[in-house]
């Protein structure tokens, strides 16, 4: 088994902005080793000649020109916004600059 | 506020050694954005160049903007870089409200330039290694603007504004690898570094390089360490140091800041600084903490980035001069003094220079004119002296009138303003403000007559053989003339009369 504890979970939890009752963060502890042992059966079936990768599709330099497509207007841009002002999103104040 | 204790830079700089390290963010002048078509335009109205890609909509493919991975590998390529022959975009996650995915598409174990150099030139000559760690390719966010509280920083504000024009443009991060061994010399090197990078990309022409506009953000590293230890002491992150000047003041003021911290005993905290302007300090952000674990994986939108080296090779030949080796052929070519040169280059005017002596002029009329005319009128009127509107045409049309006689420098003077104020072409403007000198003799020998009848002392002095002394008699012309008389021509004429030789 993977070792995925309750205090990963919380962790992982923090990180991702989700609120997990306490009966959560064990459940969760438990489904995500078994989650993680069953992705790692992947390494397992490959042998070391197959190389990793991150892309499924054998595809390179996937390019766009650099030439000016459509925008949207800023009414459209706001459209789904729950808070606006100024033709701008309107957010909570939140001190931790990223 | 809290202020810091700070010791005097020189003390500083006996007990400790700084380490810098630099992550510069370059924006690139592309036409549209990294991943999506809507237009990199600054200073447009809010939310008007974005698209669904840009606002992080559900379902949307980025898709990479080739004329972007191109500026990416000359950047490269100007910093001595390796270019790796395949890369890939990773996902940066975090929350923060100017990145609407939630998350940033950047680079992280793949970046696309590595292992680089750039060689800077200290004001005195000094030439410094810096040591490029990295360059890679990422989107910028978008633009926060902090409303409410009483200083609009971001402490007390009561809620931010969102305009997300920015957000998706195509950024260059270069990130150095640590700096050591320059002493007291690391806040100069500091700017001296900044200013290149920003010379470099302007060079290449991938960025306006525009440092008010945020073209062109330091985040400064600043370390200390005992002499003599090699470990690397904690570090500070000083962001968003978005000016030359700043980035010297900074880097000074956290070296005597960290000082100040160690002498006390105290370890330094790890963390991100902000830089004030106004008191030239720095605050505490935030310490590093679960907020930086980014959980960074392979972007699955996107397909790796494979460079040839054919495609590479194409775009290494289309660099231009690298601005460093430009600056040392140009002052070899016009065969201005070091002190000369380096006041064309601090005066911002080498490019206006080049551009003057290629119309027709003299390396050193050219330097008359701008050094001695248009820049100060460009200081007046706090623009760039290229900015000012004097077309290259013009200093070599004015200088060639003065050469020919036809005006004398006084004149040409007056004349440039006139171009300056929209009157015409410089041959309109003595046309039309009756500047031409005045080398009828017949009026000047009058003025001579003049003037040497209200000297008669200087007369004497001049027959006498003392001919130094006609610099009076001109002078009287000249006054009586306004000016329009041509210093030369009276000067002849009044030794002829006293039958003097010059």
């Amino acid at each position: 088994m993977a070792a995925i504890n309750r205090d990963d979970v919380a962790h992982l939890a923090r990180l991702a902005h989700i609120e997990m009752s306490a009966e959560e963060l064990d459940r969760m502890a438990g489904e995500l080793a078994v989650i993680v042992d069953s992705v790692k059966s992947v390494s397992e079936a490959a042998g070391d000649d197959v190389p990793a990768t991150s892309h499924p599709i054998p595809l390179t330099n996937v390019f766009r020109d650099d030439v000016v497509g459509h925008t949207f207007t800023a009414e459209q841009a706001l459209s789904g916004a729950p808070d606006s002002d100024d033709n701008r999103f309107k957010v909570p104040a939140i001190l931790d600059e990223a | 506020m809290s202020t810091d204790e700070i010791l005097s830079f020189e003390e500083a700089m006996e007990k400790y050694d700084p380490v810098l390290g630099f992550e510069v963010h370059v924006e690139l002048n592309t036409k549209t954005k990294m991943f999506s078509s809507a237009p990199n335009v600054f200073g447009d109205e809010p939310n008007t160049n974005v698209n669904e890609v840009d606002l992080g909509m559900p379902g949307v493919l980025p898709v990479v903007n080739k004329t972007a991975v191109e500026s990416s590998i000359k950047i490269g390529l100007a910093l001595n870089c390796k270019i790796a022959e395949s890369c890939r975009f990773a996902r940066k996650n975090y929350f923060y409200p100017d990145t609407p995915k939630n998350f940033q598409t950047s680079q992280y174990d793949e970046p696309i330039a590595y292992d680089g150099y750039l060689d800077i030139e200290l004001e005195d000559g000094t030439v410094f290694r810096v040591e490029i760690e990295r360059a890679h390719m990422e989107e910028d966010a978008g633009k926060l603007t902090h409303m409410g509280g009483a200083t609009g920083r971001i402490q007390g504000a009561d809620f931010s504004l969102v305009d997300y024009n920015r957000a998706g443009v195509p950024l260059v991060e270069i990130v150095t690898k640590p700096i050591e061994g320059a002493g007291s010399r690391a806040p100069e090197l500091a700017k001296a570094y900044v200013a290149a990078i920003r010379e470099i990309v302007k060079n290449l022409g991938v960025s306006d390089a525009k440092m008010e506009r945020g073209n062109v953000r330091c985040d400064a590293n600043v370390s200390l360490r005992p002499h003599g230890r090699e470990r690397f002491g904690i570090r500070s992150e000083t962001k968003n140091v978005n000016s030359l000047r700043a980035v010297e003041h900074a880097v000074r003021y956290e070296i005597q800041r960290h000082a100040a911290v160690l002498d006390s005993g105290n370890p330094v905290v790890q963390e991100t600084r902000h830089w004030h302007e106004d008191t030239r300090t720095t605050t505490s952000g935030r310490p590093k903490s679960d907020a930086d674990d980014y959980r960074y994986f392979p972007e699955p939108d996107l397909v790796p980035v494979v460079a040839s080296r054919e495609w590479v090779e194409e775009l290494r030949a289309t660099l231009p001069e690298p601005p460093a080796e430009r600056r040392k052929r140009l002052k070899a070519d016009w065969g201005y003094s070091d002190l000369e040169f380096r006041d064309v280059v601090n005066a911002g005017v080498l490019d206006e220079i080049e551009e003057t002596i290629a119309a027709g002029a003299s390396a050193s009329v050219a330097r008359k004119w701008w050094m001695g005319e248009i820049v100060g009128r460009a200081k007046a009127a706090d623009v760039d002296p290229g900015q000012l509107g004097v077309e290259a045409a013009t200093v070599v049309e004015l200088s060639r009138m003065v050469e020919a006689g036809k005006i004398n420098n006084k004149m040409a003077s007056q004349v440039l303003d006139g171009v300056l104020a929209g009157e015409g072409t410089p041959e309109e403007i003595v046309e039309a403000r009756g500047l031409a000198v005045v080398s009828d003799d017949g009026p000047l020998l009058e003025a001579i007559d003049a003037a040497l009848a209200a000297q008669p002392g200087v007369a004497d002095k001049i027959r006498a053989g003392k001919v130094q002394a006609v610099g009076a008699i001109v002078g009287g012309v000249m006054k009586a003339t306004r000016g329009q008389a041509d210093a030369g021509r009276v000067k002849e004429l009044i030794l002829e009369k006293l039958g003097v030789t010059a």
